[in-house]
Formats: C-alpha cells, structure tokens, sequence
C-alpha cells in the first residue's frame, strides 16, 4: 500500500460523496475494487469486464498495452470504470492517496454521466452490464466446447464479425422502424405531394416503389441484416452476430461521448477537490496531477483537455461559478448531447483560438498546418474537428440491396463524406463481409473524387473506377 | 447512495491472469503470420549479415484486426501551443499524432502492428518453415569425435588398474568374519588369512561415446566483373541462409571463404563480399581450389561438407568440361554440393548458363537452383534444402 489505508480511503469517500450531493450529482451506487498492475492490464484488455468471452484480439490487446507500459511509452489509467449499476470502477493500489481521491471524485463524475446522458440511457441497461457480458461469454464458450462446431470455427467467424461491429446504427436513440413501418413510410414517399398549383404543372407520373426489395430503405446495422437475411447461417452463427452486435452497442456510447465523459469527469473531479479543505501538501499534488490530465497533446487533441476547458467555459457563459442557471445548463448539456453537438453548440471561435486548434495534412514526408483557428480558418477547422470525433472516425457503410442482379450478391454502398477509404483494409473487411455473408459483396464508394467499386468474390479482390 | 470498496486481494489477482489462453492463441497466430511472410522477411536486405542476437521488427500483417477505415491521407485536428502557423510542419507523415488516454478499446484508433523479434528466433522459425522434421538431425551423419570412459557398476573380472582396493579388503574381511575363529595351531602363530581371487572386485568402465558433430560451409563465389552489386547481394542472402542452417544442425561449424574470376583464392568474409574484381571467369578454379582445402583441412570423415557456389554462368566455354569434372569430385566428398546460377530479370538471353552444363551431372547430392530476384531466394533455398532431405534419407 502506498500510504493509506482502506478506511482512510472511506473517509474520504464519505467527504467526496457529500459534495457529489451538494453538487447534485446524480449516480448509481459506486463499488471501487482495489488491484494491482497485473489485474489492472488484464481488466483493460477486456474492456474492464470481470467477464467476457475469449478471443485472441484481447491477447493481443493486453500485450500491446503491456509492451507500452513495461516500456514506460504509457502509464496505466489510474482508474477504469464500467457503465453498469452499480457502477464498478478498480482503483490502482500503487497509487498515492491523493490519487485514489482524485480518482473517485473522477468516477463519480463518470458514474452520473452513465446514469443521466441519452446516449447511455438509450442505448445499455446498467442494471444488465455484467450480467449481460457474462452470459454472452457462457453463450461463446458453449459454441467452443461444442464438438460440432469447435474453437477454430467460433474464431474464424468472430474475426469476422469483429470487423464489422462498429459499422452499425450510431444514434440508438432513433427507434428502428418495424417492417410494416418502413413499408409504410416508403409509400409515403412515393405518394405526390400536395401541389397548390396543380392545374398549372404537368401531372407527375407517380413512380411505383419497388416493395420486394430488400432492404426497403438503406440498412446501418450491417450485423444484423446478415444475421436476418443470410438464411444460410446457422443458429450458434447468428447467436455470435447478435454478441458481437450488442457489445458494440454497449460500447458505442463511450466513443460517442468521449470527449464531454472525460471532461465532465475532470470537470468535477476539480471542482470537488477543490472544495474539500485538503492539506497543503495533498493539495500541490492534486494541481500537478490535474495538469498532467488536462494537458494539451500538442498536434492531437486530448480529450480530457478539450472537454473540461469546453465544460468550463459553458460554466462561465451561462452563469458563472457556483450559480444556479450554469448549473442548469450544465446538467441539462451533459444529458442531452454528444460530442458533435456538444462541440457544435459550445466550441465557440475564441475558445478555438485560445487552444490553438489547427488542421493538418500530410505533404510528402510531413504533416503539415493547413488551416488554423483564425478570421478565415475556424470554420474549417471546426468542421473537421466535427468529423472525427465520435463515430465520426468510422465510415458510414449502408446495405443497399441484398439480391443485387438476382444474384444474392451484396450490394453496400460507403458515404463517402470527402475522406476516402484505406484500401488495403477495405478489401480484407471485404473478404471478412463474404465470410458472414456467402455470397460475392460490392461495396461502392468514391477514390480520389471518382466513382470506384469494389469487389469481394469468389475470384479475390477487385477495385475498378466507374467512370 | 452507497459506496463499497473491495479490498485488493491477492487471490484475485492471481486468478486474474484469465488472458493467458487468449494471449496464447495470440502468439500462435503471431508466429504463423511470421512464417507466411518469411519470403518477405528473408528479401529485406537488413537481415541479413547482423549480429544474431539483434532485435529486428517485423511488420505482421496476418494478426491485424481490420475494419473500414479512413484512408492515409485523412488529415486530422490537433492542439498547438498558441502560435501555431499555417505551412508549420507538425509531424512526420506515417505517424499519427498522440491521443489521449482512456478506457483500452473505447478508441477505434489505427491498427498498426509490429513485432520484435531476435533474428535466432526468426532463424528458428525459417526452420520450423523448411518443415524439417527432429528426426532428420539424426540421419545426418555424425562422428563420434571423442570417447570417454565413465564408471557403472562394480565386477568380478578386471584389469588390475580397476581393482577397487576398499570393497576388495571389505570384501576379504566379510569372508574372514564368516569363517569363524581360526583354528589354533601348535605353533601358535595364526595362519595369514590371505586375498583369495573371489575377494576380488574391479570396477566397471562403461564407454560413452560422445557425438559430435562438425560441419564446414565452403561459400564460393564469382566475384568476376559481370558479378554486380544485386548479383552479390542475392548470391550474400543465399549464403546467409545456408550458413544459418548448417549451423543449427551442427554443434561445429565454419566458414570459408573462396572467391574466384579466373583463378581462385580463400577470402575473409569482408573480402568475400565487398571486393570487386574483373576479369574472366574460370569457375574450375573455384572448384579446384574447393577441393585443395577440403584435401587440406576438412576430411569428409570427420567433416559434414556443404559447398555452394554462385555465379552468373557467364563461364569460358572452354572450361565447361573441367569445372563439370571438378563438381563431380565435389560432389562425392560434399553432403550437399548446390550451385546458384543467379540471373536478375531479363539477363538470360544474352548469357550463357551453367544450369544447362550441370544438367549432365548425375549425382544425388547435386541440386542447382535459379534465383532471378530477391524473392526467388527462400523458395530456391526451401528447394535444395529439400534435396539435403532426400540425400539424408
């Protein structure tokens, strides 16, 4: 132990947990768990699941982590927390007390962005978490003790799924439309619209819609319409795309919230800190270690960074420090956003200009400045800031037609939103989207401004140019 | 609210180390990748001719998890320190800017994935690639170099160095006890109670013999004016290997070194592949001298010979029929006698070869193998080192 004990760690939880009241915070029960750097590597492995199912990916991903860290490129987090109720968070044990302080106030900040932003609420049942990872990972091993079908197989065909996981829905807020109701809503579109001024203009020629098509309307959650429409797979298959779906659902939250999660945390982990008389001595410490957290990464952006200064500054704009219309507002930004808004509505030009936000592109051999946060600038670099953060970073791939030709090929089509695709991992998606499937894929999507398909069938890989 | 704390626990902790098997199954999957690519690893030139216990990184490519992903040329935001210009460079491209810290996972971020390893464990696994199974060790020939006795076990019949004194009296001494007081006798002087042969113990030498094994690798090269820079560096990779191989069968073995145009002589390894000469080329001289020093210092009986010869076949007609008679000889003493013709990409039309020359060699050990570019050089080494299999079996 370095330097405190459990019940001193309890005191000061009980003092943090006041100010959380006091500031009308609003969490789930918070359980902390004490470990060690070893059970610290394995929880970021698995995404700090006390269960989960096995996959090489996770191997691989404890040994980066531990690569980095035993060679000092990174620090280990001072905590992990899980969005579940009660929330979970392990708590390193080498850590000074002022970190474990910082930390818990950091989690309780965490705590009630799980319990109250839409984007959780909508999307993950805290009460199921760890319930839910559990018997997912009961369902992954049964598949790879079952004779039948065996480890290599339920490997091969997660690989796959893996790949296509986060290619989903983004905004699970937005209910998804029941069949009956997507007819619905294609024929409505199909009808004409009421024209006021109809004996002057020639009479539309209604267009049928085509209502055997399948999908009616462009479908987002790759997964899932494999999983519906490819009748080939077997039950343990779609069982395995259903998993890997609903973990990218439970994790989706987080990358869509990054920047304002960290913040917000950071936000209150300071102002608590701050109001709770800490010792001289603890209270050096406390403003090193803040700094550290919120630091800028010079020519990237560090999340916790840009949160808490965008939390910060909506403090000041609505009220000030302490009063209750910022509050208001705070509460009511941190339920009702993610990042794009979030950054969209409260990154405004001076602030842009006071982080010195810039964009950069490669040329040649170097990544240099294009544009910087000034008169003509800020505009671009916001707009691109705004589409990276988030899910932004992961491109949109819809599912245009499942019978494309009345050939059972798969026809997806990317929207292309100015950046193109990395080739190279596009055709081994590609080939991974086969696997799922069974039948050759088309994926269609722009390269250097032109029109490109490309291919995934039975003879390899192709790209070719439409025009 | 409540708040509970979990003391840490070091059971726990133990039991946390649930990644093993995964962790496993990853390396697995690492070292497969290793050897899907070894074709490739093999062609960089900056493998070859290092230290062994070098670390070098290999790109893998078999491991990476992929996804849709942006391309390169993505561009991105980052923070400045406030007096950030535009046409400021920031970075090095094929980089990408730090990102935060956070939750393992949450993050898509960019795959990129190298691995490092010793280039002993890269030689393991080339070997492990050539698929060669542990019996072939033993069919190779190996001498017993050396023979050491070693003590088992005692017996009755001996050499009268091996007597054991101690077990011998204690033996006299078992008997005398067992024989009772001895009878009293007029003179009153006991008879000597005397070693009877049955007393007699001597040890017991059992021989071992020791394998050992020697092997010597004669590296011969043109090193005529046609014998450019990739000539050599595709003739050095094929050496490199052999030399590699040889090795991990061998407890001893050595180099040498012959570099020949018309005449030949025995270089050191620097000479060996960074001198240049011109000229004509003999490639019986290279051979003969082959067998001077093979005659000299390495005799096949107590010597596993490997002999390997590049060239570009570019050889004076007139030699043709003695360098065949010399490689016949050759082949005789050697385990494995290979000859390289190597022949960068569009070369052979005008050159004459001496694959077609070797063709009327007929013997088992003789295996010759055309190498056009960097790549041909593992698959034409997979090749002979099947040969060797053959020869062995």
């Amino acid at each position: 132990m370095s330097g405190w004990t459990l019940a001193e760690l309890e005191r000061w939880d009980e003092r943090i947990r006041e100010k959380v009241a006091e500031f009308g915070l609003d969490c789930y029960p918070q359980e902390f768990e004490i470990c060690d750097q070893n059970a610290m590597l394995g929880y970021m492995a698995y995404h700090g699941m006390p269960a989960h199912y096995p996959h090489w990916s996770y191997g691989k991903a404890y040994e980066q982590t531990k690569t980095m860290y035993d060679h000092g490129v990174t620090g280990l987090p001072y905590e992990l927390v899980i969005n579940s109720d009660p929330c979970l968070a392990y708590l390193m044990r080498d850590n000074s007390l002022l970190l474990q302080i910082l930390t818990i106030a950091h989690v309780y900040g965490h705590n009630d962005f799980f319990k109250n932003n839409f984007t959780f609420t909508s999307a993950t049942r805290a009460k199921d978490t760890l319930a839910a990872f559990k018997t997912r990972a009961d369902r992954v091993r049964r598949y790879m003790e079952d004779p039948s079908i065996g480890a290599d197989a339920v490997e091969a065909f997660l690989d796959a799924a893996h790949a296509l996981a986060l290619n989903r829905n983004r905004n699970q807020a937005i209910r998804r439309l029941a069949p009956e109701e997507q007819r619905q809503r294609v024929l409505e579109r199909a009808r004409p619209r009421p024209d006021p001024f109809a004996p002057l203009h020639k009479r539309p020629q209604p267009v049928e819609p085509d209502l055997r098509r399948v999908p009616l309307e462009p479908e987002y959650d790759l997964l899932l319409f494999i999983r519906d429409h490819n009748r080939a797979l077997a039950d343990w298959q779609k069982d395995l795309l259903t998993i890997v779906d609903e973990e990218a659902r439970y994790f989706l939250p987080q990358i869509e919230t990054k920047i304002m999660n960290e913040g917000w945390a950071s936000f209150w982990h300071h102002r608590i800190l701050g109001s709770l008389d800490l010792p001289a001595e603890l209270h050096l410490e406390f403003l090193v270690r803040h700094n550290q957290v919120v630091s800028p990464h010079r020519g990237g952006i560090n999340p916790y960074h840009l949160g808490f200064v965008v939390w910060r500054d909506i403090e000041r704009r609505f009220g000030g420090e302490g009063s209750a219309e910022a509050r208001a507002k705070l509460f009511a930004v941190r339920e009702s956003d993610r990042d794009v808004a979030f950054l969209r509505r409260f990154l405004t030009r001076e602030l842009m200009e006071e982080l010195d936000l810039f964009t950069w592109k490669p040329r040649g051999e170097h990544l240099v400045v294009s544009e910087i946060s000034d008169e003509e600038g800020w505009e671009t670099v916001k707009a691109q800031l705004l589409a990276r953060v988030g899910t932004g970073s992961i491109p949109v791939i819809a599912v245009i037609d499942a019978d494309y030709r009345g050939t059972r090929t798969l026809y997806l089509r990317h929207e292309h939103d100015g950046r193109d695709l990395d080739i190279g991992s596009a055709e081994k998606t590609l080939a991974h989207v086969r696997t799922l499937w069974g039948h050759k894929v088309h994926l269609e999507t722009r390269l250097k401004g032109r029109p490109a398909l490309l291919t995934s069938g039975p003879d390899g890989f192709d790209a070719k140019l439409l025009v | 609210m409540s708040t509970v704390f979990r003391p840490y626990s070091e059971g726990d902790s133990l039991r946390s180390d649930r990644s093993a098997a995964d962790r496993k199954r990853h390396r697995e999957k690492l070292r497969k990748a290793l050897k899907e690519n070894i074709a490739d690893i093999i062609a960089e030139e900056s493998i070859i001719g290092r230290d062994r216990d070098r670390i070098i990184k290999v790109p893998i490519r078999g491991v990476r998890e992929y996804r849709f992903v942006f391309g390169e040329n993505e561009g991105g935001v980052g923070t400045g320190d406030g007096s950030t210009k535009p046409g400021q460079v920031v970075g090095q491209a094929g980089q990408k800017g730090e990102r935060g810290p956070g939750p393992a996972g949450s993050d898509p971020g960019v795959d990129y994935y190298e691995t490092e390893i010793t280039l002993d464990e890269l030689v393991e696994i080339m070997f492990e690639d050539l698929e060669l199974p542990d019996l072939e060790r033993k069919r190779l020939r190996q001498l017993l170099a050396d023979r050491t006795a070693k003590r088992q076990g005692y017996k009755k019949q001996g050499i009268r160095v091996h007597l054991d004194r101690r077990r011998t009296v204690r033996s006299k001494i078992r008997r005398k006890i067992a024989a009772g007081p001895p009878p009293a006798t007029e003179e009153g002087e006991p008879e000597p109670f005397g070693f009877r042969k049955e007393d007699l113990i001597y040890r017991r030498l059992v021989e071992e013999p020791r394998e050992e094994s020697n092997a010597v690798v004669l590296c011969i090269m043109d090193t005529s004016g046609s014998m450019d820079r990739l000539k050599k560096y595709l003739a050095r990779s094929f050496f490199f290997l052999l030399y590699q191989f040889v090795r991990s069968k061998y407890e001893n073995t050595q180099l040498v070194f012959i570099a020949h145009h018309t005449e030949a002589k025995e270089v050191t390894e620097h000479e060996f592949f960074h001198k240049g000469e011109s000229g004509g080329t003999l490639i019986s001289s290279g051979y003969k001298k082959a067998l001077e020093i093979i005659e000299d210092r390495y005799h096949p009986d107590h010597w596993n010979i490997y002999a390997f010869h590049c060239s570009d076949g570019d050889n004076f007609e007139s030699d043709n029929e003695a360098a065949l008679e010399a490689a016949a000889r050759l082949c005789e003493l050697c385990n494995l006698f290979g000859y390289g013709e190597i022949k960068p990409l569009g070369s052979h039309y005008y050159d004459s070869s001496m694959l077609e020359q070797f063709k009327a060699l007929d013997a088992d050990n003789f295996h010759a193998v055309l190498i056009e570019r960097r790549e041909d050089v593992w698959p034409a080494f997979r090749q002979l080192m099947a040969k060797d299999r053959e020869t062995a079996g």
